[in-house]
């Protein structure tokens, strides 16, 4: 008796071949950019000038511009930051982790993944810097020798714990993707006719020759920085949620929320990863690299994210009801039917209701399902973070000083601007880079006879192509699946 | 031989031609014949080299004249005065009394400035206290809007020319001449109106009062009572606030709480009974507050006049019959006053006062108050006369009928009347633009008068600075056009050599210096126009009232902004909250829940408000708990039309919603009531007022449990350990600091608290907090280091859960009873020991001092807010906006633009920039001046020598502040005292350990409805 392996779909459809993986992916950046491409580009180029503008006014005039008070000094800007921070979590899931844990499947959307993670990073450290009444001296937070006499940053203050796990993180996601990316810029740098291409990309590709010593030290430093982002992917947002955490204000004061706020991250992550995927693979026609496949497995984990989170929810007001705490208990009350109570239902609807129909093979397996259920959970995402901040803090514990909080213009025109901050480095990120990691990418491609990968491909008889492809030097010995039968 | 070889350096050497020759010995070649060669006829285009250098040298001499050398004012004295020590601060003693309240005080000056205005501890009267309007009197000497030259028609004229026209003209004036003023406390000003009269004898002088308590006096044979409420047991007010805008709240809240302070070593005090239509701020503070329409006033007067002297007519209410009881169980010990405007209820209570044996105890006749003595029917006359033609000419000494009369429209026609219209007044408002002259008057702090408030108690003020502008004392004027050559201040030295015994020049000296003094200067008051009444009289003028029908109209006086004279272009005061409202910027419709539920009225919503006869006004809704059922109220001082760019068009004009009745002005009326499509935020401080049941805020107990057992007053939350329950501070995960030298401690006894404001003017002045506006207070902006929170009770309680359920007991808990009790708690930084903002400032910038005190590095901080998040008692203050520099605070803020305004500004302390954090210092600049002045002396600061502005400031010593590590401090000794009994910190279950104490409010009443 012996047991035989179900024959695994496919990572990547459409019978392509090594060189087909070039092609395909190289042809974005080659080709002259398209116009959906440029339609896009301006869009977020608008957004991006509201951004500057709104920015403009925010340290011309002062703090004042937004929309807080005496009560509420963290609204939109805390709130933007949690989710921008969240946002870039799935990008080192995706490559670290998944990596460590051999998934195969990260290798196609782990480029975008990871592009998405630094540029949402970005836009999360805009915040700190752009909330403070006097950025222009941002730099007080570093614990810089000075020439101010024994001033020094205060270790006891999350905020500062905050700068540390913000510039690792950053920094340590950046080399990653950075790395992964040489072996693909060396490629398209062989492949360059421009010549501001050849030169740009000889530069980005630091000298990649491809030999074996080359992949070799590729594959360690790899392995390295994964397993050095991993710890990453929970450390960052745990201290993110001590901002809150180790704070008195009711409501903040929770222990549970570092590995709360460590799902809640992975959970908007992948939200938005699919909303980029979605797009990038049609827009670039990428189908084939990104498949149905990917995005059920990412339903699946946002949807077991998603459910955690909720958990978290229940446990809050488990806790706050447990502790007999009047402050506590009054905190928890006032958020679900206080005058705040449709962020926080809007919350519960879109982060707790909504990804539990990825139970439903038919929603998990569906495009445009997955789309908008993405979409939902970015914005009870937001909510969560809008609930926790405002919320907690708009009725604490005097009476007298609890007040309402509304954005201003200048808010809305912050946050909306990171968005366009955030695509136009992601559309210039696509149209410039490889969105999709060629050199891991082909590491799986399926093997067979038939419809296997060639070194060189059958281009060229493409009118031909209803032949089997046949032509060429197989990457490996065909493979008898049946043959001990 | 043969010669040494010889080169040439070049072939034209060895030529050696004549141009060679020439040239080897000038150092410099010629010009390059640029000119010639690129020649142009024209003689004016200039060659390219020029045109380059001169371009050059415009660029570079345009550059440096943009570089301006900035400009430093500071100029150093030439001749240092002796008393003048720069950073060093003067204090004199003065006098502030602008026709409504009297304040002794002394003015703190800075390099010749006056920077800020405390209480005289030596008088006998005010006893170290000053009002809200009196601490903010001094931005008003700084003013932009005073008029700073004397005008004709408005435009500058030459001084002379003025006097001279003026001297000419009163002289050839036909018909009656008159002097407008409101009420005149000045001895030896009346002498000089008198002295002018004389000169003019057509002359009549006239004093109104713009809230006024003619009645009063026409009640009391034409003197106010003056009234010791510390030796009366009972209070009873019939809508007289008299801790807020009532006569002179400044003396009756010290004599008030002296009856209202207790301790285990005295544990009674006085019960104070109100009955009133609006929740004055005396109404927050009675034990039984009673709310009633304005025409049952008198109704209830005359029920309690029945109830006392009549022996009973049977159909008196409840709590008249109630507050008869106790009265008259307390003959000689009791008090009654009146609000009212009418004489026959002042007549009745008069009477009241009479038989309950008062009058000698808590009601002085002897040496009577001065401070109203306005007459509504001299004025009404003289309007009369003026729209008549019958007056000749008229002088306006700080007095503005024009706005604050309700005939203010026949006040204007009658100025367009006289032939001669001069203002004294300090600025051209409404009524001194339309006066042909106008010769502005001094501000106090730069005058020299006297004051006798009442009988018998003298005061002084001198001038604490130059004049600032080409003005002059309205005394000095008079005395020009009257033809006397001496200057004031040597009339008012002569007259005072009557009243001073002993060697002159020594007891003129000491009372300059005290500021205060005894003896008497004035002359008679003037008698009401109107006669008195008898109490038959009275008692039938009440009884035939005419029954009122609709909704009625309350016209009130803010404690802020008072009658809106001077206090309307004062943005401290517009912007100090009003303590029961806590609304800022403005007036509005105040209004019971129950007819604003009726009539679909939200909040905000702007209401048009017509009486009969006169322009209806617009003003948004309040919804005002205790507001008597049926009624509305209206604060009046506001809608100025000329006061400055601060006060003008700041509200509605009430005035002309009042009445003239029987020759007096009646502050109610009956209103018809519209709603209007427009809304109008009104920029409250506080907009959740109740407690919410949080006992570990503020804590309240009635009198009876008190006596029963004074430590079971005050609820202590403890922590369970496996030890048992706790003391929050004994569970704690940090070290204690240790305090070696001081321990600065502050106490707030919020018996003794009756929410005046008077501290947050004081903090505002001393600290220069920004005024940021009304639109920056709706946004909940306000700068204020220390307010006052002000709670009303609920129905609803923590009981209810059960029955009720949590979330609409929640919800019920957020509504105010109908008639709430009201609870005021100041709250500032409370300099926590274990304090949450320290911890969680990435940069440092708020740090523990070794003497307790939580301190701020303006320099230091980045301003991230997260200390202000984490501030459970939410006292920090952000600058959103650089409030010094950006325009649009200019109006509001003008104090901080102008070099005018900046000299008000307290040196002492930093003016802090936009995006740092801010907070209560507990006057740290107060305490390291007075540390060091016990250095100097090699010794340690005595007690009472550091005191913070607010414990400075406070009328009734509620806020107590100094050492904790010496046990002889009263703070020290407040904190033993009280400890267990009725001291208790705010939310102590935190474990923030604050360095401020509060001490339990104590109710004579039956049942607390705080906490029930």
């Amino acid at each position: 008796m012996q047991h035989v392996s179900p024959v695994r779909e496919p990572l990547v459809t459409g019978g392509k071949t090594y060189h087909d993986v070039t092609q395909d992916i190289c042809r974005q950046v080659e080709a002259k950019p398209n116009i959906r491409w440029m339609a896009a580009l301006s869009v977020a180029l608008f957004f991006l000038g509201v951004f500057l503008y709104s920015v403009y006014r925010t340290l011309w005039y002062g703090i004042g511009e937004w929309g807080l008070n005496k009560t509420v000094g963290w609204a939109w800007d805390i709130t933007n930051f949690v989710w921008w921070v969240g946002i870039g979590h799935a990008g080192t899931l995706i490559s670290a982790v998944l990596l460590l844990f051999r998934q195969k499947w990260r290798s196609s959307i782990n480029r975008a993944a990871e592009a998405m993670t630094i540029f949402a990073v970005i836009c999360a450290a805009m915040f700190p810097v752009l909330h403070m009444g006097r950025p222009w001296l941002a730099y007080w937070v570093f614990p810089l020798q000075n020439t101010f006499g024994s001033l020094w940053v205060n270790f006891n203050s999350p905020l500062l714990w905050d700068v540390f796990a913000i510039s690792t993180y950053f920094t340590v996601s950046l080399v990653f993707w950075y790395t992964g990316l040489v072996p693909d810029f060396a490629t398209i740098r062989d492949r360059a006719k421009g010549p501001i291409a050849k030169v740009a990309y000889s530069l980005l590709s630091f000298g990649w020759k491809g030999s074996a010593k080359h992949w070799s030290r590729y594959e360690t430093v790899s392995l390295i920085l994964a397993g050095v982002s991993t710890p990453l992917v929970l450390s960052v947002h745990t201290i993110v949620s001590m901002d809150f955490a180790t704070s008195v204000v009711p409501g903040w004061h929770t222990t549970i929320f570092p590995p709360y706020f460590v799902a809640g991250a992975i959970f908007s992550g992948f939200a938005m990863v699919l909303t980029l995927m979605l797009i990038t693979r049609v827009v670039f026609k990428l189908e084939d690299y990104i498949t149905l496949e990917h995005i059920a497995l990412m339903n699946k984990i946002m949807m077991v994210t998603g459910s955690i989170v909720g958990v978290a929810y229940i446990t809050e007001f488990f806790i706050a009801w447990y502790s007999q705490v009047e402050f506590e208990q009054y905190a928890f009350i006032n958020r679900a039917t206080g005058p705040y109570w449709w962020a926080y239902w809007s919350m519960m609807t879109c982060n707790v209701i909504s990804p539990q129909l990825v139970w439903i093979r038919r929603i998990r397996y569906s495009i445009p399902a997955t789309f908008v259920l993405s979409i939902i959970v970015n914005i009870g995402m937001w909510f969560e973070r809008f609930v926790i901040i405002v919320t907690s803090l708009h009725r604490d514990y005097l009476p007298s000083s609890w007040v309402m909080f509304s954005p201003s213009i200048i808010d809305i025109g912050i946050y909306v601007g990171t968005l366009g901050l955030f695509f136009t480095l992601f559309l210039l990120f696509a149209k410039f880079f490889p969105v999709v990691n060629m050199a891991e990418v082909k590491t799986i491609l399926k093997y067979t006879v038939d419809n296997g990968p060639t070194y060189t491909g059958n281009h060229g008889h493409h009118d031909q192509a209803h032949q089997p492809a046949t032509h060429g030097v197989p990457a490996s010995a065909p493979v008898n699946y049946d043959k001990h039968e | 031989m043969q010669d040494s070889p010889k080169y040439w350096k070049g072939i034209e050497e060895l030529e050696n031609s004549p141009e060679f020759t020439k040239n080897a010995f000038s150092e410099f070649g010629d010009f390059l014949p640029m000119k010639e060669a690129h020649g142009s006829s024209d003689a004016s285009v200039a060659p390219r080299r020029d045109f380059l250098k001169l371009m050059g040298f415009g660029i570079a001499a345009a550059t440096l004249a943009s570089c301006e050398t900035p400009i430093r004012k500071a100029i150093p004295y030439l001749n240092k005065p002796e008393e003048v020590d720069p950073g060093i601060a003067n204090f004199y003693a003065s006098t502030y009394f602008n026709g409504s309240d009297y304040n002794s005080i002394l003015v703190k000056t800075r390099e010749g400035r006056p920077i800020k205005l405390e209480g005289n501890p030596e008088s006998p009267i005010t006893r170290g206290g000053l009002s809200a309007r009196a601490q903010a009197a001094v931005l008003n000497l700084y003013d932009k809007g005073r008029l700073q030259h004397f005008t004709i028609k408005g435009n500058k004229a030459d001084k002379d020319k003025v006097d001279q026209e003026i001297r000419a003209k009163l002289a050839s004036a036909t018909g009656r001449i008159a002097i407008v003023s409101p009420t005149i406390i000045s001895p030896s000003t009346k002498k000089v109106i008198a002295e002018f009269a004389a000169r003019y004898p057509n002359t009549e002088h006239v004093m109104y009062d713009a809230n006024s308590q003619s009645a009063l006096l026409r009640a009391n044979g034409g003197v106010l009572p003056a009234y010791d409420f510390s030796k009366a047991d009972i209070i009873v007010s019939l809508g007289a606030d008299f801790l807020g805008t009532w006569i002179s709240p400044v003396e009756y809240a010290p004599q008030y709480i002296t009856n209202r302070k207790v301790s285990s070593e005295k544990k009674s005090m006085s019960r104070h009974y109100q009955f009133e239509t609006m929740l004055t701020l005396t109404g927050s503070n009675a034990d039984v507050r009673v709310p009633i329409k304005p025409s049952e006033m008198g109704s209830t007067t005359l029920a309690l006049y029945n109830e006392i002297v009549g022996g009973g007519s049977g159909n008196a209410s409840k709590e008249v019959k109630k507050v008869a009881t106790e009265l008259k169980a307390a003959r000689g010990r009791s008090l009654v006053v009146s609000g009212s405007n009418d004489v026959a209820i002042q007549t009745l209570v008069a009477a009241i006062n009479q038989s309950l044996g008062n009058v000698g105890a808590s009601v002085d006749l002897t040496s009577p108050s001065l401070v109203r003595q306005g007459d509504d029917a001299r004025l009404l006359r003289l309007v009369n006369d003026m729209n008549a033609g019958s007056v000749g000419a008229v002088i306006f000494y700080n007095a503005n009928p024009a706005y604050d009369h309700p005939l203010a429209e026949k006040v204007k026609s009658g100025i367009a009347k006289v032939p001669v219209s001069i203002s004294l007044n300090d600025r051209l408002d409404e009524t001194g633009a339309l006066c042909y002259y106008a010769c502005p008057d001094h501000n106090f702090l730069e005058s020299w008068n006297d004051f006798e408030p009442k009988r018998g108690y003298l005061s002084l003020s001198q001038p604490a600075i130059s004049p600032l502008f080409a003005t002059r004392q309205a005394q000095d004027s008079l005395l020009v056009w009257a033809g006397n050559p001496k200057s004031y201040y040597n009339y008012l030295r002569d007259s005072w050599r009557g009243v001073l015994t002993g060697d002159f020049q020594k007891a003129w000296d000491k009372a300059v210096h005290d500021g205060v003094a005894v003896g008497t200067l004035s002359p008679a008051t003037q008698a009401q126009l109107a006669p008195a009444m008898s109490v038959d009289q009275a008692v039938s003028a009440v009884s035939s009232a005419p029954k009122v029908n609709g909704v009625e109209l309350c016209l009130y006086e803010k404690v802020g902004i008072g009658s809106g004279s001077c206090e309307a272009n004062n943005p401290w005061l517009q912007e100090l909250p009003d303590p029961v409202t806590k609304a800022t910027w403005g007036n509005y419709v105040a209004v019971p829940r129950d007819m604003a539920v009726t009539n679909k009225w939200e909040q905000n919503d702007v209401l048009r408000v017509s009486v009969n006869g006169a322009k209806p006004i617009e003003l948004p809704v309040l919804i005002q708990p205790g507001q008597a059922k049926g009624t509305v109220s209206i604060a009046i001082g506001y809608g100025r039309e000329k006061a400055g760019r601060v006060g003008d068009k700041v509200g509605a004009n009430a005035y002309p919603l009042a009445v003239v009745r029987d020759n007096s002005l009646v502050y109610s009326n009956v209103v018809t009531l519209e709603k209007t499509d427009a809304t109008s935020p009104i920029a409250q401080t506080q907009t959740h007022h109740t407690i919410m049941d949080r006992k570990s805020v503020v804590q309240e107990a009635t009198l009876a449990q008190y006596i029963k057992n004074p430590k079971e007053v005050t609820e202590y939350e403890t922590i369970s350990t496996p030890d048992g329950p706790q003391k929050p501070n004994k569970v704690s995960l940090w070290q204690d600091y240790e305090y070696k030298n001081h321990h600065w401690g502050m106490a707030i006894d919020l018996n003794s608290c009756i929410g005046c404001g008077s501290c947050v003017i004081g903090c505002q002045v001393e600290n220069n907090v920004a005024v940021v506006g009304k639109q920056e207070v709706i946004n909940r902006r306000e700068m204020h280091w220390l307010r006052i929170d002000r709670y009303y009770s609920s129905d609803a309680h923590k009981e209810d859960f059960e029955e009720k359920g949590k979330l609409s007991t929640y919800e019920a808990m957020e509504h105010p009873s109908e008639n709430p009790s009201v609870i005021f708690q100041p709250m500032m930084c409370q300099h926590c020991n274990h304090a949450p903002c320290e911890t969680v400032c990435p940069v440092l910038a708020t740090t523990h001092s070794s003497e307790g005190l939580n301190q701020m590095t303006y320099n230091r901080c980045v301003g991230t807010r997260y200390c202000a998040n984490n501030c459970p008692y939410k006292v920090r203050r952000f600058n959103w906006f650089s409030y010094y520099s950006n325009e649009k605070f200019e109006d509001v803020n003008s104090h901080m633009f102008t070099d005018l305004g900046r000299m008000v500004l307290n040196p002492d302390v930093t003016v802090r920039a936009r995006g740092v954090m801010e907070k209560c210092s507990f006057c740290v600049q107060r305490i390291q001046l007075a540390k060091l002045e016990a250095k100097k002396e090699k010794r340690r600061p005595k007690d009472g020598e550091v005191v913070t502005a607010c414990a400075q400031s406070c009328p009734t010593q509620a806020i107590t502040f100094g050492d904790l590590r010496d046990p002889e401090t009263r703070v020290a000794q407040i904190w033993r005292r009280e400890d267990g009994e009725r001291a208790f910190k705010v939310i102590d279950s935190i474990n923030t350990q604050p360095n401020i104490t509060y001490l339990t409010k104590i109710r004579n009443r039956d049942k607390s409805e705080f906490n029930a």
